[in-house]
């Protein structure tokens, strides 16, 4: 079976518009959460990352018609040609197209939006990107809540096993949308204040948009700097609730149990853990109960969301390129808004900036539906 | 690579009609076009199957119609009570839309202003997949892929990669659509054994069968 790599990437968020960017404003401690009073969005006041469109627009107007493309169209169009330059890979019949994604262009639902209710169809999401660049394989969309992110790399990996693909992009996407702020809101899970991931203090999460976007290939030669070998991965269903996380992080557990198989590793040999941690008192509390059944509970870990928010379709693989940064810088970075433990199981929550040397990383996520995706990545040294 | 997996089974939910392997096995006469038509047969249809499981009823229109196909193949297969190693791999074109109208609808007008969760936790179009695991102790890999038509190659390629890398025991595959006024379900299982392989062609040619 070949061997996968994550290569080039990008980061197209409200902390910059390339991966050096947003990871040197981690090393700093800024995070891209606002707080809002805008009730064309929310009838209350709220928390949450985003960008504005005329930044989005000014730069998209550079490469293309801004009238003829959505605002996350714009954003994802943006990343993935950073990715696409870089790698200077022609995008023959041998390179696929993935593109994660939770909602889409949700937005052209409402009344007031100057796009036809027929963009809020993923397919019509995919094929606007992949005409856009000329892609010669029809786009690949995912849409499995939270997990999505992180699983379209385990798909990636499976499609180049299976010799479909030599190199497969992966781009991801996802709004802060009226759409979502009421759904959350309705739910009362979202946090008026910035979020306190694993905090006793925590009180729910803040929404966050970004489009992140990445190289996922079998060619080992060529790599860049801070590349990573995907070494397992594995998706399992908590088999237990559609909204509310396992009291057992059975799926989480699993996930994990069966990324680590295909490794071939211990959990001894992971050097860093990028959680979920979206600062619910449920999510949390059972990512502590299933990293505690792992014998993980000295490992370093972090949730991203304090400079984030939870971006949807989009975190699994924004924090995965996060997460590969701090392996080539090797230093654990801070999870923000985490001073003190609040859950039932011992977790090595990361207070502030360590440097240590870092040689393999595990991403989780977790999500609606009782999904959880575990994948493993090792540093390439060349 | 070159092991050869199989299709043991398959159905379809379409037309007001009930069949697997090719056989009708219910059919309900419409009395009306539109969407009320699939509330009402899809209740029949659960009656009609002796599903007993009540939560069917909380669900939305997708997972009503992912979840009772699913069920048709799944009830024979004695499965273990306590856990099942059977990969689920779904698909349509309109994602969760049917139940996003309707979330948008709630939070459209200032004046009637009333989003609920009960609503908003279906917006997703995996969940049918959640609904689907919960019944049947599925502890196992699940993706939603979104296309804009039937899509057999994907289906194949990535349950083929699932069974060979030992990911799944079996594969649970197909595409479930709902959209206004229209539905479409077509599940099969793959396997080791069987007498369907799982080609492409054959995949295209049971899809098309009814």
């Amino acid at each position: 079976m070949p061997k996968t790599f994550l290569s080039y990437n990008n980061i197209f968020s409200n902390l910059g518009f390339d991966s050096e960017t947003v990871v040197e404003n981690i090393f700093s401690g800024n995070s891209g959460l606002e707080k809002f009073d805008d009730t064309s969005l929310l009838p209350e006041p709220f928390c949450a990352s985003m960008i504005s469109s005329k930044i989005v627009e000014e730069k998209f107007s550079k490469i293309g018609n801004t009238s003829k493309f959505t605002k996350l169209e714009q954003m994802i169009i943006l990343s993935l040609k950073e990715v696409i330059d870089d790698s200077n890979i022609p995008l023959n019949e041998r390179v696929g197209l993935l593109i994660s994604t939770t909602k889409g262009n949700i937005d052209v639902l409402e009344s007031k939006s100057n796009f036809p209710e027929s963009r809020a169809y993923l397919s019509e999401l995919g094929k606007t990107i992949q005409n856009f660049f000329g892609f010669k394989n029809e786009a690949i969309v995912l849409s499995n809540a939270c997990v999505s992110g992180i699983l379209a790399v385990s798909v990636a990996k499976r499609f180049i096993s299976e010799e479909k693909y030599d190199h497969v992009f992966i781009a991801s996407g996802d709004l802060v949308t009226k759409f979502i702020l009421s759904g959350f809101n309705s739910f009362q899970a979202l946090s008026a204040e910035p979020c306190k991931p694993y905090d006793k203090n925590r009180t729910g999460i803040n929404l966050g948009e970004v489009a992140a976007s990445a190289l996922i290939t079998s060619e080992e030669k060529d790599l860049p700097t801070g590349a990573v070998e995907i070494l397992g991965d594995a998706t399992c269903n908590d088999a237990n609730h559609i909204s509310g996380p396992s009291r057992t992080g059975e799926g989480l557990y699993r996930s994990v149990k069966a990324a680590l198989k295909e490794a071939n590793i211990g959990a001894a040999q992971i050097d860093y853990i990028s959680a979920h941690g979206t600062a619910t008192p449920f999510n949390d509390e059972m990512e502590a109960i299933a990293f505690s059944r792992l014998g993980m509970e000295e490992v370093p870990l972090n949730s991203l969301k304090g400079y984030f928010g939870h971006t949807l379709g989009a975190s699994g693989l924004l924090e995965t390129i996060v997460g590969m940064h701090f392996m080539m810088k090797n230093i654990l970075f801070s999870s923000k808004g985490f001073s003190d433990l609040g859950v039932s199981k011992k977790i090595n929550i990361i207070k502030e900036n360590t440097p240590k040397e870092l040689h393999i990383f595990l991403k989780t996520a977790s999500g609606f539906g009782g999904c959880n995706t575990a994948v493993i990545f090792k540093k390439v040294n060349n | 690579m070159s092991e050869k997996f199989f299709i043991k089974n398959y159905c379809h939910i379409k037309n007001q009609t009930v069949s697997v392997n090719g056989k009708v096995i219910f059919n309900d006469v419409p009395i009306t076009l539109g969407t009320e038509d699939f509330s009402t047969f899809i209740k029949n249809a659960y009656k009609f199957l002796k599903t007993d499981y009540s939560k069917f009823f909380k669900m939305d229109n997708l997972s009503k119609l992912a979840f009772l196909a699913a069920y048709l193949l799944l009830k024979s297969e004695n499965l273990n009570e306590e856990e099942n190693n059977i990969a689920l791999v779904f698909s349509n074109k309109a994602s969760s839309l049917d139940t996003d109208r309707k979330h948008e609808a709630a939070i459209e007008n200032e004046a009637e202003y009333f989003p609920s969760p009960a609503v908003f936790v279906y917006t997703l179009p995996n969940i049918c997949l959640g609904e689907i695991s919960i019944k049947h102790r599925l502890y196992s890999e699940n993706s939603f892929f979104i296309f804009d038509r039937f899509n057999a190659e994907h289906l194949q390629l990535y349950a083929n990669s699932l069974l060979r890398s030992g990911k799944a025991q079996k594969t649970l595959c197909g595409w479930v659509d709902f959209d206004e006024n229209s539905y479409d379900a077509f599940l099969y299982l793959v396997e080791k054994e069987g007498e369907i392989e799982h080609t492409t062609e054959e995949i295209t040619r049971l899809y098309n069968t009814l």
